[in-house]
C-alpha cells in the first residue's frame, strides 16, 4: 500500500515529530518560530499509531541548538527530532529534559521573589521521569501538571 | 555572586556545622573580641523582627563592627518602588556584609547571587532561617554533649514552622529520632516525611501532647500554634490549650532532657516550667548571639581562636 506523506517533504532542515497535539502551538512559541523567516510547515491532529493524533513541525534550513530544543521537553517530552539534509534523515535525536530550566517556567508561589522582582526564573529538575521541578529561589516543588509557562 | 553566603542550612555540610559550633563555643567563652574592627555590617530588615535583629546587632557590636541599616521596609527605599537588586547593589557599596530579613521567599538566594559581599539570610518569608537552626544545634550540642543519635520531640505548628523544618534538615546529618506532635491541621508536611524516609530517619507522629511523647526524648522543641494558621477557627479553639507544656508533664522525663523554644513564647510553655532546670529556652536565645558571631566571622573569612 502506498504510504502517503502527511506533511510535505523537507530538503534541508529539522522535522519535529511526535508532538502531542495539544502541545503543538506551545512548541511553536517556546522555539519562537513566529520570529523566523524560514519556511515552516505545521501539521496537527495527524494520525499516529502510537499517540492517536500528533503534530509535526518542519522548519527549512534550521538546525536547533541543544539548549534551544530542550526547552520543549517540558511540554512534549517524547518528541523526536529528525535532522534532514538533502531529503534524507541524517540524524534522529530525542529531546532531553535539562538539569536546569531558565526563564520559561513561572513559579507558582506568589510570595516567591521571582514573581515580585524583574528577574529570570530558574528551576532545578528534581525528577526527570515524573517531570518535577524545584524553584531555585523559594524552593517550591512543582509537579508536572502544575507547571505554568511564562 | 559572593561564594560565601549563608542562605539555607543545606548549604552547610556536617563538617561546616561542626566548625561553626566550635567557633560559637569559643565566643561563648569570650564574646568580646575586636575581630570586626573597622568593618561595616548592614542589617536590612524589610520585615520587622526585633528579636533576630537585636541578636545580630549584638553579635556585630561584640565583634566591634559598625552597623548600618533599617528595621522595617517603611524606612527603606523599597516603599518608593526600588527593586531588591538595586537596594542590595547600593548597600554593598557601603557594607562588608549584609544581614537580610525579607518577607519574600527566595529573596536571600537572589541577594546572595547579585551581591559582591557575603549575605546572611536572617529569614526569607516562610522559607529559611539558617542561623536559627545553627543556634538550635549549638544548644543541643551544648546540653547533650553530642548531636548524634538523639531523640527529639517537636511540638506545635509543624506545618508552617520554618524553624522546625530547618531543624529537621540540620539534624538529619546526625541520625536522630523524631516525635512529631501536632494538631491535625498543622501536621508535618509530606515533603518532610519523605525527607525522613529517604534519610532513614525514624519518626513517630502524635496528635495528643502528653508525657508519653516526652518520656524518651533528649530534646523537647516547643513551637507556637498561631491562630492565623487555622482556616477553621473552631479547630483552633479546640487545640489551643492542648499543645501546652506544664511543669508536671516533665516529671517522668529523662534527666538530660532540655526544653527549647525559638521564642517568642506565648502560652505554649507555662510559666511554672521556667524554674525547672530542664527549661533552656532563654539560654538558647543567648546562644544565638555566639552562633551569629561565628557565622559572621566564617563568612568574612576571619579565623576565631
Amino acid at each position: 500500500m502506498r504510504k502517503e506523506l502527511q506533511v510535505a517533504a523537507l530538503e534541508n532542515g529539522t522535522a519535529i515529530d511526535h508532538i502531542p497535539s495539544e502541545a503543538v502551538f506551545k512548541v511553536v512559541s517556546l522555539l519562537q518560530l513566529q520570529k523566523l523567516n524560514n519556511r515552516i510547515t505545521i501539521g496537527n491532529n495527524l494520525k499516529s499509531n502510537k499517540m492517536g493524533t500528533k503534530g509535526i513541525i518542519k522548519v527549512s534550513d534550521k538546525f536547533f541548538r541543544e539548549d534551544e530544543i530542550n526547552r520543549i521537553a517540558l511540554v512534549a517530552p517524547n518528541v523526536i527530532l529528525n535532522i534532514i539534509r538533502n531529503f534524507e534523515v541524517v540524524e534522529k535525536k530525542k529531546v532531553l529534559l535539562p538539569d536546569e530550566i531558565f526563564e520559561i517556567v513561572k513559579c507558582n508561589n506568589p510570595k516567591c521573589i521571582t514573581n515580585n522582582e524583574p528577574m529570570k526564573t530558574r528551576f532545578h529538575v528534581v525528577d526527570k521521569e515524573k517531570v518535577e521541578l524545584k524553584c531555585h529561589y523559594c524552593e517550591l516543588k512543582i509537579k508536572k501538571e502544575d507547571i505554568e509557562l511564562i | 555572586m559572593h561564594p560565601k553566603s549563608l542562605v539555607n542550612i543545606d548549604d552547610y555540610s556536617r563538617e561546616d556545622i561542626f566548625r561553626i559550633l566550635q567557633s560559637a563555643a569559643r565566643f561563648k567563652q569570650q564574646p568580646d573580641r575586636a575581630l570586626l574592627q573597622g568593618k561595616v555590617c548592614a542589617t536590612l530588615f524589610f520585615e520587622p523582627s526585633t528579636r533576630t535583629r537585636l541578636s545580630f546587632e549584638t553579635a556585630v557590636n561584640r565583634l566591634r563592627g559598625r552597623i548600618i541599616g533599617f528595621s522595617d521596609a517603611a524606612t527603606s527605599s523599597s516603599t518608593k518602588g526600588e527593586s531588591l537588586k538595586d537596594t542590595i547593589m547600593m548597600v554593598s557599596n557601603y557594607a562588608d556584609l549584609i544581614i537580610m530579613r525579607h518577607h519574600l521567599e527566595g529573596s536571600a538566594r537572589y541577594a546572595s547571587e547579585i551581591s559582591p559581599v557575603p549575605v546572611v539570610n536572617a529569614g526569607d518569608g516562610s522559607n529559611q532561617h539558617p542561623t536559627q537552626t545553627l543556634l538550635d544545634l549549638f544548644t543541643i550540642y551544648e546540653t547533650q554533649g553530642t548531636l548524634e543519635n538523639l531523640t527529639v520531640t517537636i511540638v506545635g505548628d509543624l506545618k508552617y514552622g520554618r524553624a522546625v523544618h530547618s531543624l529537621i534538615q540540620g539534624l538529619s546529618h546526625f541520625s536522630p529520632t523524631f516525635n512529631f506532635v501536632a494538631p491535625e491541621e498543622l501536621h508535618i508536611p509530606d515533603k518532610y516525611r519523605t525527607f525522613c524516609d529517604e534519610k532513614k530517619i525514624p519518626y513517630n507522629e502524635y496528635t495528643d501532647f502528653t508525657s508519653e511523647s516526652i518520656r524518651n526524648a533528649d530534646i523537647l522543641y516547643m513551637t507556637r500554634v498561631q491562630k492565623e494558621r487555622f482556616t477553621d477557627l473552631m479547630e483552633y479553639e479546640k487545640v489551643k490549650n492542648v499543645y501546652v507544656l506544664h511543669n508536671d508533664m516533665l516529671a517522668d522525663s529523662k534527666e538530660n532532657l532540655r526544653v527549647l523554644h525559638p521564642l517568642p513564647r506565648v502560652k505554649e510553655i507555662c510559666q511554672d516550667v521556667d524554674d525547672n532546670p530542664k527549661a533552656y529556652y532563654f539560654q538558647q536565645a543567648r546562644n544565638g548571639v555566639y552562633t551569629r558571631q561565628a557565622v559572621i566571622c566564617e563568612l568574612m573569612g576571619i579565623e576565631v581562636e
